[in-house]
């Protein structure tokens, strides 16, 4: 290690202002404190600081987010065989897998942080670690087969747009990882929605056994092919087609229970957009209008990408509430409208996505009438202690 | 029955190197008095250099408010005063002359008290009345002193001071104690009003206790003053002298043998470490880890301060120090297992622990901030100079060591304490 040490104390003064690299600053920066926690030492306030730096933060999500990840690479080899009435080995199942979903990753994380790099030097700040979140959170929430370009071009929207605009990581009003998602919905809706694009090779047709539709189970239940809805085991353990993360249940409690457990992730989000989707699915069972409506709570929050949407992208702490009790009208509101959306929506199976979408654009609003409460409570005190 | 309350959020820190609970008593071969511990003051200076002093003789005066003036802890002669940048006065030196000469007040005068006022945590003004005293009788920062060791056979003092600082307002005297406190000096208080503090720091503050009982509004005043300084009071009262005799802990990790040393205020505090610290490059810290102030190992205490912190400095490289599992690592997340751990005691050094970046995380803040106030709100009002804010947010309820753990846990490493203390500033130019 002292010798990589040394060797980046060679060539950092290239890298400084007036040296050969200094366009590379902010990259070799952002290398070498990968690398190297930096020797700084505090120089007010508080002498000593928590460990915690934004890092290890987002490390840990994505660390949260490694066992739908693992499971979404052995799932898109399972289902891509399953289409062909195959029943290989473990091996080639995971091989198929990582095949399609390691360039996904590869694209994503490329892309985005190319363009994240770009605007650090021209800014000259750090690079934040924003984007290693989102560049793994978009691989996830992407159909296997979508064409790699799509996903450059939908990163790199994501960051210049969704966030480098409003100024960067910490600053941007939209999660850009589902407006990655919400560009290509709208950009290219035919290469995101339908029933071949879920499952890997279908789209180029690839032969398929009689029987297999590669339908999600959003896709039936959209269809009112309620009988098609996979069984829960299925749902649970999530042995069906669907976007690359979203599938498997156990994966994502996992990945819920590392972020709740770190506190990195807010549970009163999670928790109250589970609350919220059950509400709406309760009042839905009520009415029940049609059979979509009679699907049972767990149902509907086992479908989709419900939970997915309700742990990693609904939690992020730049787009949702900033106050605790915001945090709770945020998620519930973000889960409610997630399963109206669902049902009521013709066009799209699925809205989870505009459902956390527009309650970025609210999670604003809602803090703002939780700090005035507080307020009006200080001014009112303020008043009467005048009075008496 | 004293009311308790019990405070849920916070955090305590647990460092090694807690202060021995054994008495030595030194003295120091300077005292300074030093115009930078306090807030807001402009000094003019009274004496020069070859003076002779009398304990008690001021030193300088506020140059807007020549009614308070400065005090010579000890008698002796003004060896030195040094001025920093612009002719800043940074500290009158005095060598004492070991004759412990004094000015006899006869009747005291309280405006050489140093009382301090929230909000600003500037020096009160003696020609107002404040609507109530508090007095917090236990520091729950990391390794504080115990005071229940301290006020050990003071307590004819302190309750003197007691009673002086009840005839200063027409309001409550509160002291507040942890629920811990067996101190009979504390338990036996007359003319008070004893409030129980239960709960992690910052139960110790001030600032929260005053925000239970009773919070600070647009334009009310309210004085605070630590345990030494009613001790202090006390005996001015009694004896008629001032005479800042204090009890200072030393701890730390890098210390070799800690405990508490007998001396006075401002004292030099080089007879304490010479000897007795770790070799290695560390950092002497007046006060505690949290809010104290950075000296040199041969400089002086803090007016306000009960101890002295020395703790390894950081300025190293750590490779992949985010990545590795953590086991001696301080965090109040739990992003490294050394949570696993709990009542581990940890030494810390003063690495930041990564870059500085934009606000990201939420919600963390409000853990470690037992008040009914959004800090995050708050600090980006301060950041943002709007006043009017601020003042809605609670500003006058909070000095910076309030919302120290907050940047201690901060995430995206923000120098909170200053941004807060510009806040405060800003808005008492525009008050004034």
């Amino acid at each position: 290690m002292k010798a990589l040490r040394n060797y980046l104390d060679r060539i950092k003064p290239q890298f400084e202002k007036g040296g050969r690299f200094e366009k590379l600053q902010s990259t070799f920066d952002a290398f070498e404190t990968f690398l190297f926690v930096p020797d700084k030492t505090t120089r007010s306030g508080s002498h000593i600081r928590d460990a915690i730096d934004l890092k290890r933060t987002m490390s840990m999500v994505i660390i949260a987010m490694v066992p739908a990840l693992l499971f979404g690479i052995w799932n898109t080899g399972y289902q891509h065989y399953l289409s062909l009435g195959q029943q290989p080995g473990f091996g080639p199942i995971v091989g198929y897998g990582l095949m399609k979903v390691i360039p996904i990753i590869i694209v994503s994380y490329v892309a985005g942080l190319g363009v994240e790099f770009i605007f650090a030097q021209y800014r000259g700040h750090e690079v934040n670690e924003g984007y290693l979140v989102s560049g793994m959170l978009i691989p996830l929430v992407m159909p296997v087969d979508i064409p790699l370009w799509m996903v450059a071009v939908a990163s790199i929207f994501a960051v210049t747009i969704g966030k480098e605009t409003f100024g960067g990581t910490g600053m941007n009003v939209f999660n850009p990882a589902l407006l990655a998602r919400a560009f290509i919905f709208f950009a290219y809706p035919a290469k995101i929605t339908g029933d071949t694009i879920w499952t890997g090779g279908l789209t180029k047709g690839e032969g398929v056994v009689d029987g297999f539709s590669g339908a999600t189970p959003l896709g039936n239940a959209a269809a009112g092919a309620m009988d098609k809805i996979p069984s829960m085991y299925d749902l649970f353990f999530g042995f069906i087609p669907g976007s690359i993360g979203e599938t498997s249940k156990i994966a994502i409690i996992l990945g819920a229970i590392i972020l709740i457990v770190t506190g990195i992730g807010s549970w009163r989000i999670i928790v109250s957009g589970i609350l919220g989707g059950i509400t709406m699915t309760l009042i839905f069972n009520a009415f029940a209008v049609n059979d979509y409506m009679t699907l049972s709570p767990l149902t509907q929050i086992m479908m989709g990408s419900f939970l997915f949407g309700m742990v990693f992208m609904a939690t992020d702490p730049v787009t949702a509430s900033q106050t605790n009790r915001g945090k709770w009208i945020y998620g519930f509101l973000a889960g409610f409208f997630a399963i109206m959306i669902r049902v009521f929506n013709p066009a799209y199976p699925e809205g989870t996505m505009l459902a956390i979408l527009l309650m970025n654009a609210f999670a604003p609003l809602i803090d703002y009438y939780v700090v005035e409460a507080n307020i009006s409570k200080r001014l009112k005190r303020a008043v009467t202690a005048v009075k008496s | 029955m004293p009311k308790t309350f019990t405070l849920k959020k916070g955090l305590d820190i647990r460092l090694k190197g807690e202060a021995e609970k054994t008495l030595r008593e030194v003295t120091a071969l300077h005292y300074a008095v030093k115009p930078t511990d306090l807030i807001g003051v402009f000094p003019r200076l009274l004496v020069k250099e070859g003076d002779t002093v009398l304990a008690g003789t001021p030193v300088f005066v506020d140059k807007y408010r020549d009614n308070i003036c400065f005090p010579s802890p000890v008698s002796g002669t003004v060896a030195e005063i040094r001025r920093g940048d612009k002719r800043l006065l940074l500290e009158v030196r005095i060598e004492p002359d070991g004759k412990n000469g004094q000015i006899d007040f006869g009747a005291a005068d309280p405006s050489k008290l140093l009382i301090r006022q929230r909000p600003y945590g500037i020096i009160a003004n003696p020609e107002q009345s404040p609507k109530a005293i508090h007095v917090s009788a236990f520091d729950t920062a990391p390794l504080a002193p115990d005071y229940d060791f301290i006020v050990k056979g003071q307590g004819e003092f302190f309750q003197v001071g007691l009673d002086a600082l009840s005839k200063l307002t027409s309001g409550k005297l509160h002291l507040n104690i942890s629920h811990k406190t067996t101190a009979v000096e504390f338990l036996n208080s007359r003319n008070v009003e004893i409030n129980t503090f239960k709960g992690p720091h910052p139960a110790g503050n001030v600032g929260v206790q005053i925000h239970h009982l009773d919070p600070v509004n647009k334009g009310d005043i309210v004085w605070f003053a630590g345990v030494q300084d009613v001790i202090t009071i006390g005996r001015l009262f009694r004896e008629g002298i001032y005479n800042p005799d204090i009890i200072l802990a030393l701890a730390g990790s890098e210390v070799l043998k800690t405990g508490y040393f007998k001396t006075r205020r401002g004292a030099c505090i080089y007879k304490m470490v010479e000897g007795n610290v770790k070799d290695g490059n560390v950092r002497y810290i007046s006060g505690n880890v949290l809010t104290g102030t950075q000296i040199r190992h041969d400089s002086f205490a803090g007016y306000y301060d009960s101890m002295v912190t020395v703790i390894p400095e950081g300025n190293y490289h750590e490779f992949l120090g985010w990545a590795l599992p953590g086991l001696n690592k301080l965090s109040f997340s739990r992003s490294f297992f050394s949570w696993m751990m709990p009542g581990k005691k940890f030494t810390v050094d003063t690495n930041l622990h990564g870059g500085e970046r934009a606000f990201v995380m939420t919600g963390q803040f409000e853990k470690v901030l037992p008040m009914n106030i959004y800090p995050m709100q708050l600090i980006k009002a301060a950041i943002a100079e709007d006043i009017e804010r601020m003042e809605n947010l609670g500003i006058y309820e909070v000095e910076p060591e309030d919302l120290a753990l907050c940047e201690f846990i901060d995430t995206s490493k923000t120098e909170i304490q200053t941004i807060i203390r510009n806040g405060l500033e800003l808005v008492r130019k525009e008050m004034s």
